[in-house]
């Protein structure tokens, strides 16, 4: 599948904006975080800006982005249209909470709206997730891990921005580290699972079963319908080599996992100095590291449809 | 659940419909063309037309794209830089009449010879022809040189008749087809729905072809070829027929001359002609009165076998005997013909078995009397449901003629031509096997201002009949001479190459229409470039100048120094007539028209509007009034009602006669056009189902054939199996007679003039190291693209941009490619880079490549990086116009030896992987573009046409 | 809307014959025809007279080979979308502008309410959706729903444009629900079949597969009639003996 740079943006960013909102708002329930209104609002800004950068760069993603609005329509069967349902609904919740946290005012409305946030942040990336992992034409897609991976990743990056942020304000509780070494653990564990799955799988359908010629013999294909890459071809056809993707899986492995787990490790031994410096290696590192993943996520996936274009399986 | 959205199911296609004729290639469909706000919003094809009957192939459904083309020229030119640099000046129509009368009218005024007139891909060549005839020059034909004379000769001569527009297969009836060398054909969609009614049908279809793609992917069996050598397939067939004695005997008395008597004298100048009586027609012996008679007369029992002694003491066998030992010999046994054809024993054996098998066994009875042409009458019709077709992978080979009248011959043997269920001729065919019509343009009736007496092209009986003044050749393709002495389509090919080298004479001014010379219409494509820009010392250009007519910028647009620009197809009026190349079909005599349906949006006229307009400019005695007036000042429409080629005979056949009650042969009738209008823009005369077969010997369908002026009178057509005029040659050869050929000559006259059909190695392998070149590489015709006229059709150039060279798997593995990788494929002549891509349906020794891809920078409106160029190429940059030099030093036309076709399947190559730079060579120099505006880099056609509430 | 209909009064399809096609992209360009300027109008077409070349295409038509050797065919294969009764392309729409429609089956987009979001293309196994680049929206195979019903258009000419042009006759139009129309007829007969059956889409188009040398003709010919019987002489005195019978003119 062919990585449109605005897809990866939207699902890296709004990942990390939902984990943001999903850790910031439970440490907030479960009075973890400090006491400071304006600590908590600028957290949940970052995270709002990162889920509306994400939103907006998909709305860009669309052909008629000024019809958008209709994509909340079809929640009854429509994971996309769930999403966006979903994180229009979380933007209530998480977007009220803020306002009460910049104005200061104190309420008893902002435990249960950070619950709802939470709630709605899972969801949401639930869903980003599920529209991927509905779709049975990619078997590398088609798959509960894809979910899981999306729910763990945006957990894992969300934790990182909520330890800096704390960390740059002058808090640092070593909870946060943990719960990053946690989640990047996770993460980390479903990622090489969905990796090891999507190898061992080398695809039920075969050109034969596409053309239904297979009661002939091998099929090979003698002319495309036309010289040039189609739409099809250029949106389901693009194929990276076995060679690149070890090589991008390494990195992503060495730049999303390895260094900031180590970073946390680090932090979690040597203690309080330096987190802000830690924090913010393991988010630059995290961040090349995730681009590169959600960029080989969709690179590695295989779809159904390029049997007829000269896949043999997919 | 939300609602449905509200779709408008009934929005009207357009505002109008106008039927016209395609012109996407040759084969001349009915469409109807739905217009909307005066641009066209659909093409379809017309339910009522005799040709497509309502269905329209890939090409026409992308006739928008063709229309609407930027590459369209726009308004006439005149050269301003060097040749080939596209630098053009626009001029007025005026000028550029003015321009081309002073031209064409000092030549006509000096040496009428001195205009070579040719026209390409041209359906009006009844008026083409009148032109050139009217302005006195021998020099002129259509493409028909390069492109299947062969078919058409080896037929004619045969049997007055060929393949498409002579004739079809009984697509209705046939139990058994055989097709040879067709991807992809003229009659693009006569086939396409005959094949469809054969496989509704469970009927066989058995393709012989070296590649397996179009027709030959959906036959039940494919018999993978050698190219060149289906004459050792066909002979093997015919073999196997005598051998098992499954001919038509009855058939071949009735029809042909099998049982005529061939003097067999050797050494003498009668030897293999036909011993005649003293009305000079051929004889027979009687074997019911144990004398000799005439080969016409019906009352006789003729002797198919004996040596006879004739009253002179001269011997003489029947035809039938010559031609059974030919083909009994052991050269046409299947396992002799194994090896070279790559055909299995067994397999040429089975298929024999199958044509004899269901021609004999399997035969059609028709309850339709009829009445022959001795006036006896046959109470059915019977049929040998076999039948058979052939273009190109048969006649652009130098053995194609011989090859040609084999096919013809085995289907003649079966009995299967004009039945139920077998070949069918198309009026106004058959015509007389020879056709009665000779070449005219000898030298010597060649005078300045004054008409030549007759048409250029026909058909000569003998060497007396050949274009020449001594060894003068009088035509500058050298057509008629002993180079090709039937060259009865011309040499079109050899023009260029000729002119440039002032032999056999300097021409002046050369005169082109929709003929692609510079690039994909030549054999040796860099040659033909050189030549148009050869110089003289003086730095004059060796071909002063060239007048050249297209309607799109195309490879040979920069090359002429004239530029007249022709209309689309949906902006002209033409003329598809019965007396050059009609669209009839087995059951109607058939013609149509084109009109403008739309109006040009620049400054362009049809040719053929230019062409009478130049015709009254020069004067010329049928462009003309007496008083001097144009004879035609409403041009081409004008021309097509008013025009009379004998009294009562004109250009269209339909609604002739004052009131448009007459069919063929009336006065003009000025409303004619209208009711051409009325019916769809053709018209279509059905035959009555007693002259529906046998046309050849039908009393009915004879008369009525002299009725319409298709033939001079209601003789039959005899199926000459043994060519007497080809023996007039060979005779000439060995020395008999006071018009000999030339010494460099007569030994390749006396092997390849044999009155019965043989198979002979193709010219270039026989010259050339086969170990150096080991493969035969051919072109096929892609259904999408064929004779569509280039490349700037925005639709079909997505879905074929740049060809590659398709290799057998085991070739490929042998010299270690795999698909896409870059190969040399080198010929004597040249060499080409190209990309691969490997397959299984192809002769092992035989590489193949789409036709006419590959275009020049510059050219059809495409950028300069366009796939076409960088990585689409041509075949014809190695073929040779010149077979390579034998003994004697002289190099023949690279051509069939008797017609003179352009042998351009014999194309023999090696091949070897290629490294460096991954874009195809030769890589000509951009040619400039005409100042035409750029193309546009987006198309969103039809969005005009959207409608609110849909 | 996005939801599937339970049933559909009709199921409208093509049957493709397989056996007869040629290869000659009539059904295609004829298809680009009729809707570059119909119900999708326009179906945009990019770099036209460029290095890359690309459009908007509602049916492309593929050549394979297929077997090994000697027995191995080349089928050309035209492909567009299959009308599937239980397509994803449509459940995944977010904006309902992708439907199945209730009284026929046709698998429409409304090109009025498309946001272009492409995940309709992703969920079709067949390729079928193509997306236009200029009009932003998502275009596919219509069943030419502006000319079956169109009453402006004769009767005879109320079929999809590429049924109307495909020369060979290897393309029919009509109602796969209904098992005596003919379409259901000729699946039966000639063993139609589904593409990507184990996908589980149930597509409604059909395609019939290539015949393989089961001519009708094939027993009775491929007997090899008996050769003569070879007493004596040659194969010419032979066959002069037998042409040496009487036959009048």
């Amino acid at each position: 599948m062919h990585p449109a740079y605005s897809v990866i943006l939207f699902t890296t960013a709004s990942g990390a904006g939902y984990g943001l909102m999903f850790w910031l708002s439970v440490a907030y329930a479960l009075g973890l975080t400090p006491n400071s209104p304006f600590v908590l609002f600028v957290a949940m800004a970052l995270a709002l800006l990162l889920i509306t950068i994400g939103l907006i760069s998909s709305t860009l993603h669309l052909g008629r982005p000024e019809r958008a609005m209709g994509a909340f329509s079809q929640w009854r069967s429509s994971w996309l249209s769930r999403e966006g349902v979903a994180a229009i609904a979380t933007y209530m919740p998480s977007g009220l909470l803020a306002l009460l946290w910049l104005i200061g005012v104190e309420s008893s409305l902002t435990i249960p709206l950070a619950i709802l946030s939470a709630v709605g942040a899972v969801i949401t990336v639930y869903c980003t997730g599920m529209i991927y992992a509905s779709l049975r034409t990619i078997r590398q897609w088609y798959l509960g891990l894809v979910p899981a991976n999306y729910l763990a990743l945006a957990a894992a990056t969300g934790a990182l921005l909520l330890g800096f942020l704390l960390a740059a304000f002058g808090y640092a509780p070593a909870w946060t580290a943990t719960v990053s070494l946690l989640g990047l653990a996770v993460a980390a564990a479903l990622k090489v699972h969905y990796w090891q799955t999507i190898d061992a799988d080398l695809g039920q359908y075969t050109v034969e079963m596409a053309t239904g010629l297979g009661h002939l013999g091998r099929v090979k294909p003698l002319d495309p319908p036309h010289t040039r890459p189609n739409f099809v071809m250029r949106e389901m056809g693009y194929e990276v080599a076995r060679k690149h993707t070890e090589k991008l899986r390494r990195l992503v492995v060495a730049f999303l996992f390895a260094a900031p787990g180590l970073s946390m490790l680090l932090l979690l031994t040597v203690g309080g100095w330096g987190a802000t410096l830690f924090f913010l290696l393991a988010i630059v590192c995290a961040s090349v590291g995730i681009l590169t993943e959600r960029w080989l996520f969709f690179a590695e996936a295989r779809h159904v449809s390029m049997l007829f274009y000269g896949s043999a399986r997919a | 659940m939300s609602k449905q959205p509200a779709i408008d199911l009934n929005d009207p296609v357009g505002d109008r419909v106008a039927k016209t004729t395609c012109y996407m290639c040759a084969c001349r469909c009915g469409i109807n063309v739905h217009l909307r706000d005066g641009k066209v919003r659909y093409i379809e094809g017309n339910r009522d037309h005799p040709v497509n009957q309502g269905v329209l192939c890939g090409k026409g459904s992308a006739g928008i794209m063709q229309h609407y083309s930027p590459a369209r020229l726009r308004v006439p030119m005149k050269r301003v830089g060097p040749r080939g640099s596209g630098e053009f000046e626009e001029i007025s129509w005026e000028e550029a009449l003015t321009t081309a009368t002073d031209w064409l009218g000092e030549v006509r005024t000096n040496d009428p010879k001195r205009l070579a007139f040719f026209t390409g891909r041209d359906q009006s060549q009844s008026l083409t022809g009148l032109w050139a005839m009217q302005y006195g020059t021998p020099n002129f034909s259509a493409h028909g040189g390069f492109c299947s004379v062969n078919m058409a000769a080896g037929g004619l001569y045969t049997f007055g008749g060929a393949f498409w527009e002579f004739g079809d297969p009984d697509w209705e009836l046939t139990k058994y087809f055989l097709l040879f060398g067709v991807a992809e054909d003229h009659a693009s969609n006569p086939i396409k729905i005959g094949i469809g009614h054969l496989k509704g049908r469970g009927a066989k279809i058995v393709s012989v072809n070296p590649v397996r793609t179009g027709y030959n992917a959906v036959a039940d069996e494919w018999v993978g070829i050698r190219p060149g050598t289906d004459g050792l397939f066909v002979g093997a067939l015919i073999h196997e027929l005598f051998q098992n004695q499954k001919i038509d005997l009855d058939y071949l008395v009735r029809y042909t001359n099998a049982p005529w008597l061939v003097i067999q004298h050797p050494g003498a100048a009668d030897d293999g002609l036909f011993a005649r009586g003293e009305d000079r027609d051929p004889i027979v012996f009687d074997k019911a009165t144990g004398d000799f008679a005439s080969a016409m007369s019906v009352e006789t029992t003729p002797a198919l076998t004996g040596a006879r002694t004739l009253a002179d003491g001269r011997t003489a066998r029947p035809v039938f005997e010559l031609m059974a030992e030919r083909f009994l010999s052991d050269e046409y046994a299947p396992e002799a013909v194994a090896s070279q054809t790559g055909v299995d024993a067994e397999q040429i054996r089975r298929i024999a078995a199958e044509l004899a098998e269901v021609a004999f066994e399997q035969e059609i009875v028709l309850d339709q009397p009829w009445t022959d042409w001795a006036g006896r009458r046959h109470d059915k019709m019977i049929g040998r449901p076999v039948s058979m077709h052939a273009m190109r992978g048969v006649s652009a080979h130098s053995n194609g003629f011989q090859t040609c009248r084999m096919i013809h011959i085995l289907q003649i043997l079966l009995g299967s031509i004009d039945c139920p269920g077998g070949f069918r001729y198309k009026p106004p065919y058959p015509k007389q096997a020879p056709p009665w019509l000779l070449p005219q343009g000898a030298l010597e009736d060649i005078r300045p201002r004054e008409p030549l007496g007759g048409p250029h092209l026909g058909f000569p009986l003998g060497p007396q009949h050949l274009l020449l003044d001594g060894d003068k050749p009088s035509r500058i393709d050298k057509g008629f001479t002993w180079d090709a002495p039937m060259s009865a389509h011309g040499l079109m090919h050899m023009v260029i190459n000729n002119a440039a080298k002032k032999d056999p004479y300097e021409i002046e001014v050369l005169f082109m229409y929709m003929a692609n010379m510079a690039w994909n219409s030549s054999m040796n494509v860099p040659g033909t470039i050189d030549n148009l820009t050869a110089k003289d010392d003086d730095g004059q250009y060796v071909i002063p100048k060239i007048i050249y007519s297209d309607a799109y910028y195309s490879e040979m647009v920069p090359y002429a120094d004239l530029i007249l620009p022709d209309t689309t197809y949906l902006e002209r009026w033409d003329c598809i007539s019965l007396l050059d190349r009609p669209i009839s079909t087995a059951e109607l005599a058939a013609d149509s028209i084109r009109h403008p349906v739309v109006k040009p949006d620049r400054d362009v006229r049809g040719f053929q509007e230019v062409l009478i307009d130049l015709g009254a400019r020069l004067a010329m005695p049928a462009f003309t009034n007496e008083d001097g007036s144009p004879r035609y000042p409403g041009g081409y429409p004008d021309y097509m009602v008013n025009h009379e080629r004998k009294p009562g005979i004109g250009p269209l056949a339909g609604w002739r006669g004052a009131d448009g009650s007459k069919t063929g042969q009336g006065a003009p009738n000025p409303k004619q056009l209208e009711r051409y209008l009325e019916n769809g823009a053709f018209f279509a005369h059905e035959l009555k189902p007693e002259q529906a077969y046998f046309k050849h010997a039908n009393r009915d369908y004879l008369n009525w054939a002299v009725e319409m002026g298709f033939r001079v009178e209601p003789r039959p057509t005899i199926f000459q199996l043994y060519c007497e005029p080809v023996q007039a040659f060979r005779l000439a050869a060995e020395g008999h007679g006071t018009r000999q050929p030339p010494e460099s000559h007569r030994e390749r006259i006396r092997k390849h003039f044999d009155p019965l059909p043989f198979w002979y190695a193709p010219l270039e392998e026989t010259m050339l190291d086969e170990g150096a070149y080991p493969l035969h590489a051919i072109t096929q015709r892609p259904m999408h693209m064929y004779h569509s006229w280039g490349s700037q059709n925005a639709w079909l150039r997505q879905i074929t941009a740049a060809n590659r060279l398709y290799i057998h798997r085991s070739l490929g593995a042998k010299i270690g490619v795999v698909d896409d990788d870059w190969v040399w494929l080198q010929s004597h002549q040249g060499q080409v880079k190209c990309q691969v891509r490997l397959m299984d349906g192809v002769n092992p020794d035989t590489v193949w490549t789409w036709n006419a891809i590959g275009k020049r920078r510059g050219a059809w409106g495409l950028s300069d990086d366009s796939p076409e160029a960088n990585q689409g190429f041509l075949l014809n940059h190695l073929i040779s116009e010149l077979l390579p030099e034998g003994g004697g030093g002289y190099r023949y036309s690279n051509s069939d030896p008797i017609t003179g076709q352009a042998a351009w399947f014999d194309l023999r190559v090696a091949i070897k992987k290629a490294d460096g730079a991954h874009e195809t060579e030769p890589l000509f120099e951009p040619t400039g573009t005409g100042g035409l505006a750029p193309s546009p880099d987006k198309i969103a056609y039809g969005a005009e046409f959207k409608r609110s509430g849909r | 809307m996005t939801s599937l209909p339970e049933n559909t009064g009709k199921k409208l399809g093509l049957v493709i014959d397989l056996d007869i096609c040629v290869g000659c992209h009539a059904c295609a360009t004829s298809c680009k025809e009729w809707n570059t300027g119909g119900y999708s109008a326009p179906l945009s077409d990019h770099d036209p007279y460029g290095a890359d070349p690309s459009g908007a295409w509602l049916n492309r038509i593929h050549s394979y080979e297929v077997g090994e050797g000697p027995g191995s065919k080349t089928v050309h294969f035209p492909r567009s979308c299959l009308h599937c009764e239980e397509p994803d392309c449509v459940t995944v729409c977010p904006t309902g502008a992708s439907y199945k429609r209730a009284e026929d089956g046709i698998v429409l987009v409304n090109p009025d309410t498309c946001i272009g979001c492409k995940l309709c293309s992703w969920a079709c196994p067949y390729g079928a959706r193509e997306y236009d680049f200029d009009d932003g929206v998502m275009k596919k195979c219509t069943l030419c729903v502006d000319r079956i019903y169109n009453e402006t258009i004769p009767e005879e000419d109320r079929v999809p444009a590429c049924v109307r042009a495909c020369p060979t006759g290897a393309r029919a139009f009509g109602d796969l629900g209904d098992p005596s129309s003919a379409v259901s007829q000729s699946v039966a007969a000639r063993g139609g079949f589904n593409l990507l059956e184990e996908f589980g889409y149930k597509p409604v188009n059909k395609y019939l597969p290539p015949r393989t040398g089961a001519s009708d003709l094939d027993p009775a010919i491929v007997t090899q009639p008996e050769r003569i019987p070879k007493p004596d002489g040659s194969a010419v005195e032979r066959l002069f003996a037998w042409a040496d019978q009487a036959l009048s003119r």
